[in-house]
């Protein structure tokens, strides 16, 4: 196919729809308020349902409600509408239903701003709900990336019976790219869906979808169970980019939109002839570890760049194992980071400052 | 190589945003590789709008304008005072004459003063104004075909809309002319 102009948001909702999603249940919120908008619009020409829940926490229950049924479904919200939707992904985790949901993010906390922020990477990747549960989180760094990606959930999603999240923000929610849906994209054998509530018809035994176990033994079967799916995920899900990496005496890791500025940093510093490199993981969860652990032994430091005040750097010195000082600069609360800003912290470093 | 960074503002209903659009769009059916990102916020009609376009043979890393701009369009006095620090040394300035009558006072970049509201005025529709811009900064630069982003334009209007193509069509001429006049 061709290439087409879109807005981030409104390239999820095409790339949902592409993957056959027939439900949405979200609630307005800036800056993703144009991927409902453009669900409002699009699924019922496809037979699907747009539905504006009276709240967030109203529309993750109907996300569950649907994912029941088997059925493709999605929501989308930005950093403080997730917040409140916590409860029904830890809900739906613990249920095994699959869903996607779309976190575009923004400044926080509490209601923050409404310009890009990073700052929700905790909440991704750490669960802000309760127990001991886990979503594949894709943090895709352009426009195209977003529409694969978002496409690959779906199948993700219904493979692990597990909720998958798509983790931007502002900027590529509100920013225009050229995209081209594929249709080679790797599809993968799904088994029927045997589990979903769609009516007995007389046939079989009634389908029950809960996360209530009241037997502690079972729970704990439960969650060995779900941590095994963990383990698969973490086996065969990691998706990371390298670049410039080989002979690089410093290692900058940044995800989504920082890892773009980031790369114009690289550009720039390769030019002047320091030798820098990019390492931008793709899935924030399941975290490329290894990556970090085996930089190549020319690499003395590592430079965590992120719009938050710091939150993927944890991940960052769990795959360092203490080998190299890791380094933070960043901006928040809606501030985008410059190349310069980052130019200037690698020089710093490697000038022999702090 | 080109490697055109252009930052476009002004007052919201100027078509600000349609102007950066239809350059990424025509941009981009010249295969090369393009963004646009805009401003946001809790704006209003008549409050600020700009964007940044790239437009480039290479890959766009970063899509944000910073310190950066080839070329910046200003169709209003604040925006003036606030993205024409913005432009490197040897780029361009275009400004909207007809509402501002300050003068860039920088000595290292190309200004270029074109009347867009008296020339749409002229020609009997006010919101072409910005198609006036347009046409000068594609003559200036050289960075688009002009039928590539006329083409865009006749896109974005569709069907419906398509009997104003003819008058958008001389808007971008006279701005051409207009900045044809001053280089």
């Amino acid at each position: 196919m061709s290439k087409v102009l879109m807005k981030g948001n409104e390239a999820i909702g095409a790339a949902a729809i592409a993957a056959g999603c027939k439900y949405f249940f979200g609630y307005p919120i800036t800056p993703q308020s144009e991927l409902p908008e453009y669900m409002s619009a699009h699924l019922p020409r496809v037979g699907g349902v747009y539905l504006q829940a009276e709240s967030e926490v109203a529309a993750i229950n109907m996300v569950y409600g649907a994912a029941g049924t088997g059925k493709r479904v999605m929501t989308s919200s930005s950093s403080p509408g997730i917040a409140l939707k916590q409860e029904g992904i830890s809900y739906i985790a613990g249920a095994e239903l699959p869903c996607v949901i779309v976190n575009i993010v923004r400044g926080g906390p509490g209601l923050g701003s409404i310009q890009p922020a990073q700052s929700d990477y905790n909440q991704s990747t750490r669960g802000g709900g309760d127990g001991d549960y886990r979503l594949l989180v894709y943090a895709p760094g352009s426009i195209q990336e977003m529409v694969d990606l978002v496409q690959i959930a779906f199948d993700k999603a219904d493979y692990y019976r597990n909720p998958v999240m798509v983790l931007g923000d502002g900027m590529m929610g509100q920013m225009m790219e050229p995209v081209e849906f594929k249709d080679d994209l790797p599809k993968m054998e799904l088994p029927e869906k045997d589990w979903a509530t769609t009516g007995t018809k007389g046939q079989r035994k009634p389908n029950v979808i809960n996360s209530l176990y009241l037997a502690a033994e079972e729970l704990e079967q439960h969650n060995i169970r779900l941590q095994k799916k963990y383990d698969e995920m973490k086996q065969n899900e990691v998706r990371y980019e390298e670049y410039q990496i080989e002979d690089a005496e410093l290692v900058i890791a940044a995800y989504g939109t920082t890892a773009r500025i980031a790369k114009a940093a690289v550009d720039q510093l390769r030019e002047a002839g320091i030798k820098v490199g990019l390492f931008r993981p793709i899935t924030v969860w399941p975290y490329p570890y290894d990556v970090v652990k085996n930089l190549p032994e020319s690499v003395k430091h590592i430079l965590c760049v992120e719009m938050s005040m710091g939150q993927m750097i944890d991940d960052v010195r769990i795959g360092n194992e203490g080998q190299r000082p890791v380094h933070f600069v960043g901006r928040s609360g809606g501030m985008i980071p410059t190349p310069q800003l980052v130019v200037d912290k690698v020089n710093e470093i490697l000038n022999g400052g702090k | 190589m080109l490697n055109e960074r252009v930052i476009l503002a002004g007052f919201g209903g100027q078509g600000i945003m349609l102007m950066g659009q239809l350059l990424t769009q025509a941009g981009m059916d010249e295969n090369k590789e393009v963004s646009w990102l805009p401003s946001y916020g809790p704006e209003m009609r008549g409050g600020t709008a700009n964007c940044d376009v790239m437009i480039s043979e290479k890959p766009i890393a970063s899509p944000i304008i910073s310190n950066d701009a080839t070329s910046a369009i200003v169709m209003n006095l604040p925006s003036m005072v606030k993205f024409v620090p913005e432009v490197v040394g040897g780029g361009y300035v275009f400004v909207n004459s007809s509402l501002i009558e300050e003068k860039v006072e920088r000595d290292d970049v190309t200004t270029y003063y074109i009347p867009c509201n008296e020339i749409a005025n002229d020609l009997g529709n006010m919101k072409i104004a910005n198609m006036v811009m347009l046409g000068a900064y594609v003559e200036v630069t050289k960075s688009l075909d002009p039928e590539s982003v006329l083409n865009a334009l006749e896109k974005k209007l569709g069907m419906t809309k398509a009997s104003l193509m003819g008058i958008n069509r001389e808007a971008f001429a006279k701005g051409a002319e207009a900045a044809r006049e001053q280089i």
